[in-house]
């Protein structure tokens, strides 16, 4: 069970990664919704584990951008958007955002699963 | 219930999604994309450019003819080698666009009158569209198109501007959406190909910059108000005092262009005190758009070689105008500062020859009230007879709106510009036509390319003799030991006060009848005071000179910077750096000691007297710190209101500003009585009242400043350098420096010396250089604006014109670039 969730959080991370380096910037919710309706979990469960895949994987690819970058553009960003400046909550956004996208993808995928074998 | 969840979860999804993906409305403007843009694969986490970052590449263009080596120092500037010049072109292209991009398109999109299309028809309480149709209605497209076929007609700057225009397109196709310069990820759009015709537009924009100044509406209505006497009092055709650039009594011509006032004048133009022509112009070049340079020969300097030094003030941006680079080929090896968006340096020096521009300042657009047939403005009134326009149609595209279409009459004077659809609020059902010399195409690039090349003296002269708009002073210094300035440009042989006020469209014998030979433009070279100089002054002796020459002159820069040279000796390049920085006041020079003696301290109370201790004690230096030139800057610009304005202001139309220096003169003289009772009150007030009323008005805001700790001069006029979109967070505000308007360290509120430069030619080139900017346009850089701090220090950076082999065992490079076939 627990195994099952973490391997669909490595491949919402995984796959979350490699679409958007051929398609659209949410292609990662197609990825997310195929995981989640191909690996049967409890919904609540198919949520969580699709939106922690894309939520880590946009906290990590963001704080290793910042860091590199010495936080000069994400405070710049973070006071425009307005977040007063802070690199931490614009990087909890940004994986708040994908995460968001991912969770409700997966979840979606989740049900459309359980509502075919209903039938 | 599953079914019904799942389509739930699928809505929010999709909403979710739909929300993300699209831009929305916040405060009256758009949101990015937020999902791309905060997407660490697609977004703005792609511009945080690593703080270790090192630009390498080798690249492979079909376009190129040969190899070309690139070398980015430790500032980030580029050392290009190229083995031939339009490879050359083909690099500094690909790296304006590397570093420049959003930016020099963005210029071009403002330039053309193409604002709306990215930014719609108005945000953030900015109309874009009454921008954008400013634009096209002035004919920037029109004279742009006339530029590029001037360019094209030549073979040679046809090459370089085909080098120059693959070189940036061959560095936009590489781009995927995600390496797009951040602004496009604000803003959600995309770059397009750039052209020949964006490079034109460009320098038209230069010319509106620079060459665009005129006040033919402000004075039309203070000629309303005034009488003659009174008129020639407070718009002077020339200061008794300014010192022009040459100093020299004109050539004797024969065979000079007569020009005649048309007998007509006395009645239809000079006019005074008659009519009102209602109008407002919409946007306005900044006044003060002007510069300094100078250089001084070798018996005044303590090397024995020239020193050439120029700032040209101009509105200062981040990202900056200014893109530094050196260019190597087997044709020139140059240094300087270019502007991104054509090939060109256009400030800087070479192994043999420093040169430097200041602008000529003089009025070369004028408007002509037209008399058309019917409103469908197909036939107009001229000569006589009908004579029918061409109509030009200017489609503006606006985003997410229907495109706006403006229909200008072309006259024999130029695009009619006003007229009563244009602008909106004008309801006096009249036609006004631009005649503006930036219309006219002409080859400026071509000049600066020769300049580039230059080897000495007579190579100067004979590339700038052909440039026409925007005029400027050129000023040279040479390897050999020459020195010289000149002005050049195409300027209209006027009569005197023509084309100051509108003129009759009707009646051909109010047209420029003639150009200025080019016989007539002097060159100061080598002159036994031993330096040349200019700062936006008059180019000669005007009184003698046989054509009227409208203008926008400055006087006490000037006239400084001459008093300065005239005494110094042994001059070194540390000298210059503090000339080139001095805040010291000559307008308070002048200025103040007539405030002083004119104010009545018995009528103040306890507070004003120590604002009035202070300003009298004051250096009249306008440094940071300074507190007095606070109080003197409030002061004379309230003197001026007090005395003029009731006359001035009878009605709300505007007028032209009164110089301060009109003031001062007219005080002295005691004429400044004429003015100094108010028409609207019952006493009979006079000059001393209205200057020591003057200075009571100003306390209250002098206290405000005070409590707001904002009283030194540094943070009371707090300067700073905007970003092109006004976005604070990419901004350098409140920089807290010295300067001012009227000193030679000009700098203002967002306005000043956009690059100071100062090049002594020695056998090994001792050259100093900065601009309040950094090489990258990307404000997640680190090479953003690491120059901002330094330049307002009033410090410089060394620089150097390097040989290939030197700079490849430098230490400390950013990066090398290989281009080649």
């Amino acid at each position: 069970m627990i195994m099952k969730f973490i391997v669909v959080v490595l491949l919402t991370a995984l796959l979350g990664y490699a679409a958007p380096l051929y398609f659209t910037w949410w292609s990662f919710a197609v990825t997310s919704f195929i995981i989640a309706a191909l690996v049967h979990q409890k919904a609540w469960a198919a949520f969580a584990a699709t939106f922690i895949g894309l939520f880590l994987l946009w906290t990590i690819m963001a704080l290793i951008i910042d860091s590199r970058n010495d936080h000069l553009l994400s405070q710049k960003i973070a006071t425009i958007l307005p977040l007063h400046g802070s690199s931490g909550l614009l990087i909890l956004i940004t994986a708040l955002v994908g995460g968001l996208v991912s969770g409700f993808a997966g979840l979606t995928g989740n049900l459309a699963r359980k509502h075919k074998r209903s039938f | 219930m599953r079914i019904t969840g799942c389509i739930i979860a699928a809505i929010v999804t999709i909403v979710l999604i739909y929300f993300l993906d699209n831009q929305q409305n916040l405060n009256g403007s758009k949101t990015p994309r937020l999902g791309f843009f905060l997407s660490p694969q697609t977004g703005f986490w792609q511009n945080a450019e690593p703080a270790n970052e090192h630009f390498n590449g080798d690249l492979k263009f079909p376009q190129l003819g040969g190899k070309a080596e690139v070398y980015f120092d430790e500032r980030l500037v580029p050392h290009v080698f190229a083995g031939n010049e339009n490879d050359a072109w083909f690099v500094q292209g690909y790296l304006h666009a590397k570093f420049r991009l959003w930016q020099m398109e963005f210029q071009t999109y403002a330039a053309g009158g193409r604002l709306s299309e990215i930014m719609g028809d108005s945000s953030n309480g900015t109309s874009f569209l009454k921008i954008d149709k400013f634009f096209r209605r002035l004919g920037m497209v029109y004279g742009a198109e006339k530029t590029l076929q001037a360019i094209e007609a030549d073979p040679q700057m046809k090459a370089v501007c085909d080098a120059y225009t693959a070189g940036v397109n061959a560095y936009i196709n590489l781009l995927d959406k995600k390496d797009y310069p951040l602004e496009y990820k604000l803003l959600n759009y995309e770059p397009e190909q750039w052209t020949n015709m964006k490079s034109a537009l460009l320098i038209k924009y230069m010319a509106f910059d620079l060459a665009a100044h005129e006040e033919d509406f402000e004075k039309t209505n203070a000629k309303a108000l005034l009488t003659r006497k009174q008129y020639e009092q407070l718009f002077p055709y020339v200061e008794d005092s300014m010192q022009p650039i040459i100093n020299e009594p004109l050539p004797k011509l024969k065979n000079l262009p007569l020009v005649q006032q048309p007998s007509s004048a006395d009645s239809l133009y000079f006019n005074y005190k008659t009519e009102v022509a209602p109008l407002n112009p919409v946007i306005k070049p900044d006044k003060d758009n002007g510069s300094n340079n100078w250089a001084v020969a070798g018996s005044k300097t303590k090397s024995g070689r020239p020193i050439l030094c120029n700032d040209p003030h101009l509105s200062l941006r981040l990202p900056s105008l200014w893109y530094e680079m050196q260019i190597s080929t087997p044709a020139f090896n140059a240094y300087g500062v270019s502007l991104a968006g054509a090939p060109n340096i256009l400030i800087g020096f070479n192994e043999n020859c420093a040169w430097g521009l200041t602008n000529a300042e003089r009025e070369v657009k004028d408007y002509y009230e037209m008399q058309f047939r019917d409103s469908t403005m197909q036939e107009y009134w001229y000569n006589g007879g009908w004579r029918k326009t061409t109509m030009r149609d200017e489609i503006i595209k606006i985003r997410n709106k229907p495109s706006d279409t403006e229909h200008i009459a072309i006259t024999v004077w130029g695009p009619t510009m006003y007229d009563p659809h244009y602008p909106d609020k004008l309801h006096t059902n009249k036609y006004y036509a631009c005649h503006w010399q930036a219309h006219e195409g002409s080859d400026e690039l071509g000049c600066i390319l020769k300049l580039v090349r230059a080897k000495n003296y007579d190579d100067y002269l004979s590339a700038i003799s052909t440039f026409e708009c925007p005029g400027q002073n050129f000023v040279f210094a040479g390897k050999a030991g020459d020195i010289a300035i000149r002005q050049a440009g195409k300027f209209p042989a006027l009569w005197y006060r023509q084309g100051d006020f509108l003129m009759p469209g009707t009646d051909s014998s109010y047209a420029w009848q003639a150009y200025i030979p080019d016989s007539l433009e002097m060159v100061m070279h080598n002159p036994e005071r031993g330096f040349v100089s200019s700062a936006n002054q008059s180019p000669y002796d005007v009184r003698t000179y046989p054509y009227y020459m409208p203008a926008h002159f400055s006087l006490y820069r000037s006239w400084l910077i001459n008093r300065h040279l005239s005494s110094m000796q042994n001059i070194t390049v540390d000298d210059m750096q503090k000339l080139q920085t001095s805040t010291y006041n000559l307008l308070a020079e002048k200025g103040l000691p007539v405030l002083l003696k004119f104010v009545d301290s018995s009528k103040l109370d306890a507070t004003a007297m120590q604002y009035l201790s202070t300003v009298a004690s004051w250096n009249l230096f306008n440094d940071a710190s300074a507190t007095g030139a606070t109080v003197f800057s409030l002061w004379i610009d309230s003197a001026i209101s007090k005395i003029y304005d009731d006359e001035l202001h009878q009605s709300s139309l505007p007028v032209p500003t009164i110089e301060p220096s009109t003031l001062i003169k007219n005080v002295l003289k005691d004429s400044a009585k004429l003015f100094a009772d108010n028409i609207n009150t019952q006493e009979l007030e006079t000059v001393k009242d209205d200057i020591t009323n003057a200075f009571k008005s100003i306390i209250p805001v002098l206290e405000k400043a005070k409590q707001g700790n904002t009283l030194e001069w540094g943070k009371f006029k707090d300067g700073g350098i905007n970003h092109l979109l006004s976005i604070a967070a990419f901004s350098r505000l409140h920089l807290n420096a010295g300067g001012g308007d009227n000193i030679i360290n000009a700098f203002k509120k967002d306005h000043g010396p956009s690059w100071r430069m100062i090049v002594e030619l020695t056998d090994d080139i001792n050259a100093y250089g900065i601009y309040p900017g950094g090489q990258s346009g990307n404000p997640g850089s680190k090479f953003y604006d690491d120059f901002v701090d330094t330049w307002a220090a009033g410090k410089y950076y060394r620089i150097h014109l390097y040989k290939k082999e030197a700079m490849a065992s430098k230490d400390g490079l950013l990066g090398k670039m290989i281009f080649s076939k």
